[in-house]
């Protein structure tokens, strides 16, 4: 097990190169760069600024000052939009709120999503089984930038109840809206899964075995059925991670978090090249993680596959 | 020549006169109107801030900033005319070269130093450093100070800028050539002064509120990038009696509908209105909903270069575009804000600026529309020879709104066959930089108030001028226009000429289009460049 995580850790470096390396000519493909602007600078004053961010240089010399940069002593580099901060002070101003209100989104999904799946499973063709088919149905249909401007419609103009955007700290009340509007969906998506391979579980082989020895119908279902019900659900849940910590763009857009997802997409639009990259390798890093989490989950759930 | 800017004296009688009276009483001292307990001012803005270094700022957000936090050496009031800033007075020596600004003993940084001449030395060197590498560098060209392109160029290091501390309150200035506008250009945050010692202590980040030392009428208390920042009173800012609003709070919000719902909810003291959404809120809020001129245009620009197509090089045929084009569907259907209809190039409320009489602006748009099928037939283009063109425009819902509205006009009335492009951003400035489009979008908001902002774009050397427009006197005018004292005629020339040649089709001259809640005092609606200070605004109790 140990090896194989080692093994899996290390497989992750030339991932990561590869993609630095890609990410980092796509980008420079890209028209247009960071100082291209509706006042084009003068020659001389382009010719300063890019001295002074190294872009005078060739591209494969950029890569390596930049790859080296990163490996020898942690830099990700200046911002070239935001002049006062780099890019390690981006990351570490807006990865911390995104991870927060991501996890929360995640568990919440993760927790009522299965809860409503096992629920209509188990009442199986009763109304509990119709209200979360139901509810799972309309969940699933409004994304985070459907429920962004239902919610702040709703609570903060309508009820006046919460704040309609912003962090202050991460507080409790800044946080609802964002994590309902992110989580809705894949909530939705989770119950429905659940709720489907449950069905399947419940009518196999093993599951009637247990309970023609007479296992009480608990017993039935956490003991024997949970199991090989949640493992098609964790192989969904591993990306809906990954997911919620980086597709937080409108999160972050609706309800002015400043979130690591705003800068990510604006680093793209503006061409801002070093956040635009770190910002890649960081979700990269974080994409190759959850998958090594997801796989050990995997053997952990099914005694079948063993590393 | 002396020059006290008007307001001085009175600012200076008023100061003592109040001494104490606004932080006493509830009322404002002048209008008498009964001020709010809270005197906190929360406005949206669209984008975080690209910096807090006066020096390296670029963008609006970050000059609204830069006003509050640090005090040039002149400032605007509500209309726009310079008042004494740091500087109470200014003299100009006869050949309009020496400008020797008095700086006020009383002006210190909020660490209690004094504001001394070398603060502005130690700034306007650091401005034209290449070393500093700010993208507004160029502005210090712009300023004509002497010795300013070669210390840019990085070929004179930056002690030989011809700016000079005389003693401790009094600031010189050598400039190349006379430029009648240069006190106006002391208002812009490139020349604020800048704490020298903490810029060295620091470095980049001299600007976290835990470390940035300002002048100006607020410090900075809390930046939160991308969500929210907060500047308060600065108790050691030499006028800090007459201030009366006690913090200045700025939310980032992106998305422009949410915000005015935030605003709806009461989180929001000002925020844009939405296009098209102005007439509606108008009738809601009447009291709110605000829409006045700014220093803004948007035209269409051929491509005149020897890659454009050869159609657009028969003025005819820029002529019969620019009538067929019905503004009002435009400003009152489209934009709907207040947007006043442009047939100049420059907007109408630049100061100093008379537009000409341009014929098209008398006409009806039926005439317009009749005179355009003439002209288009005169060129050679008619029903078997249709006109037909690409047209691009940067990615946006308003941009493609004007941009079909233009097409079908030139459809309809000209039977032109019209190719739309939209392109992200920065694709687009490429594109249109480089001469790749036939027809394009333009946009331009006045660096100062003064028409040679917008002119100077189509002069025949201007890196601006990307359709490449060139006309000898039209040039010559503009040059003229540097060096002269009464330049009104010269500008109004210069429109007509553009109005002869047509090298650009205007549409609109922008307008200012916000919700402004009515307990917000003194918010500087005639101030064109909308280069507003938060010290000059108050909350009335309501």
């Amino acid at each position: 097990m140990f090896a194989y995580i080692v093994k899996r850790l290390l497989g992750a470096i030339p991932t990561l190169l590869f993609l630095v390396v890609a990410a980092f000519f796509m980008m420079h493909l890209a028209p247009g760069g960071p100082f291209t602007s509706e006042r084009p600078l003068p020659p001389e004053v382009l010719a300063n600024i890019e001295a002074q961010y190294g872009l005078d240089q060739p591209l494969w010399k950029q890569l390596w000052d930049y790859v080296t940069g990163i490996v020898l002593h942690f830099d990700f580099g200046p911002s070239f939009r935001y002049k006062d901060r780099d890019v390690n002070d981006i990351i570490a101003q807006g990865f911390p709120i995104s991870l927060t209100y991501g996890t929360l989104s995640f568990v919440v999904a993760t927790l009522v999503g299965v809860s409503l799946g096992i629920a209509a499973a188990i009442r199986h063709n009763s109304w509990v089984d119709y209200f979360a088919v139901s509810l799972g149905i309309v969940a699933q249909a409004l994304p985070n930038f459907i429920m962004g401007p239902i919610l702040i419609l709703t609570f903060t103009l309508w009820l006046g109840l919460l704040p309609g955007g912003g962090w202050n700290g991460g507080q409790w009340e800044y946080l609802i809206m964002p994590v309902i509007a992110l989580s809705t969906s894949y909530m939705g998506n989770i119950a429905r899964l659940t709720r489907s391979s449950m069905l399947e579980v419940m009518n196999s082989n093993f599951i009637r075995t247990a309970r023609a020895k007479g296992l009480p119908a608990r017993s039935v279902i956490w003991r024997h059925a949970m199991k090989p019900t949640l493992l098609p659900v964790i192989s969904y849940l591993g990306p809906v991670f990954v997911y919620v910590l980086t597709g937080s763009v409108f999160v972050d857009l609706y309800f002015s978090t400043g979130g690591l997802g705003q800068s990510y997409v604006n680093s793209a639009l503006t061409r801002d090249y070093a956040v635009l990259l770190g910002v890649t390798i960081l979700y990269g890093a974080l994409t190759i993680l959850v998958n090594l989490l997801t796989d050990l989950a995997y053997a952990w759930f099914d005694p079948k596959i063993r590393y | 020549m002396k020059h006290t800017p008007k307001l001085a004296l009175a600012a200076l009688l008023s100061g003592t006169f109040l001494s104490g009276a606004a932080l006493a009483a509830g009322t404002h001292p002048e209008t008498g109107e009964q001020l709010a307990d809270d005197q906190t001012f929360t406005y949206r803005v669209l984008d975080e801030l690209s910096s807090l270094d006066p020096q390296i700022v670029e963008d609006v957000i970050g000059s609204e900033f830069a006003r509050d936090l640090f005090e040039g050496l002149m400032s605007q009031d509500e209309d726009g005319n310079l008042v004494p800033g740091v500087a109470t007075d200014y003299d100009v020596s006869d050949d309009k070269l020496t400008y020797t600004f008095h700086l006020r003993p009383e002006a210190v940084w909020s660490n209690g130093d004094p504001v001394t001449a070398s603060d502005f030395v130690f700034a306007w060197r650091r401005a034209a450093d290449p070393e500093t590498a700010s993208p507004y560098q160029w502005y210090m060209g712009l300023m004509s100070i002497a010795n300013g392109e070669e210390v840019i160029a990085g070929d004179l290091p930056p002690e030989e800028l011809g700016v000079r501390a005389v003693d401790d309150h009094t600031f010189e200035v050598t400039l190349s050539s006379p430029l009648p506008y240069f006190p106006q250009m002391t208002t812009h945050a490139t020349t604020f002064p800048a704490p020298q010692a903490v810029i060295e202590e620091h470095g980049k980040e001299w600007t976290r509120p835990e470390n940035i030392v300002s002048n100006g009428a607020y410090v900075l208390e809390e930046h939160l990038p991308n969500e929210r920042s907060t500047r308060v009173r600065n108790e050691m800012y030499w006028d800090n009696e007459n201030t009366i609003l006690d913090k200045v709070v700025t939310l980032v919000i992106n998305d422009e509908n949410v915000a005015l719902t935030r605003y709806m909810a009461g989180e929001l003291d000002r925020t844009e209105v939405p296009a098209g959404q102005f007439p509606r809120l108008k009738e809601e809020y009447p009291d709110e909903a605000i829409s006045f001129p700014r220093l803004c245009n948007y035209y269409y620009t051929f491509n005149l270069s020897d890659s454009g197509p050869e159609a657009f090089k028969d003025v005819n045929v820029r002529k019969a575009l620019a009538l067929a084009v019905d503004r009002k569907i435009i400003t009152e259907n489209i934009m709907a804000g207040g947007q006043p209809e442009a047939y100049t190039f420059t907007p109408e409320a630049v100061a100093g600026f008379t537009p000409p009489t341009v014929e098209m602006a008398e006409m009806t748009q039926a005439e317009r529309d009749e005179m355009a099928r003439e002209l288009l037939a005169e060129a050679g283009y008619g029903p078997d020879n249709p006109l037909s063109f690409d047209m691009v425009y940067n990615t946006s819902e308003a941009h493609q709104k004007v941009a079909v509205a233009l097409s079908q006009m030139w459809k309809q009335k000209l039977g032109a066959e019209v190719e739309l492009a939209n392109m992200e951003w920065k694709v687009f400035l490429e594109e249109r930089g480089n001469q790749n489009f036939e027809l394009a979008r333009g946009a331009w908001c006045g660096d100062y108030n003064e028409a040679s902002t917008f002119l100077d774009l189509l002069d025949s050397d201007s890196g601006y001028n990307d359709g490449k427009y060139s006309n000898e006197e039209y040039d010559a005018l503009l040059e003229k226009a540097k060096t002269a004292g009464d330049t009104t005629d010269l500008y109004t020339s210069a429109e007509q000429i553009l109005a002869a040649d047509m090298p650009v089709i205007p549409i609109y001259h922008y307008a200012g289009v916000y919700m402004l809640d009515s307990d917000v005092g003194n918010w500087p609606v005639n101030n064109v460049e909308q280069n507003w200070y938060s010290k000059n605004l108050y909350k009335i109790a309501e």
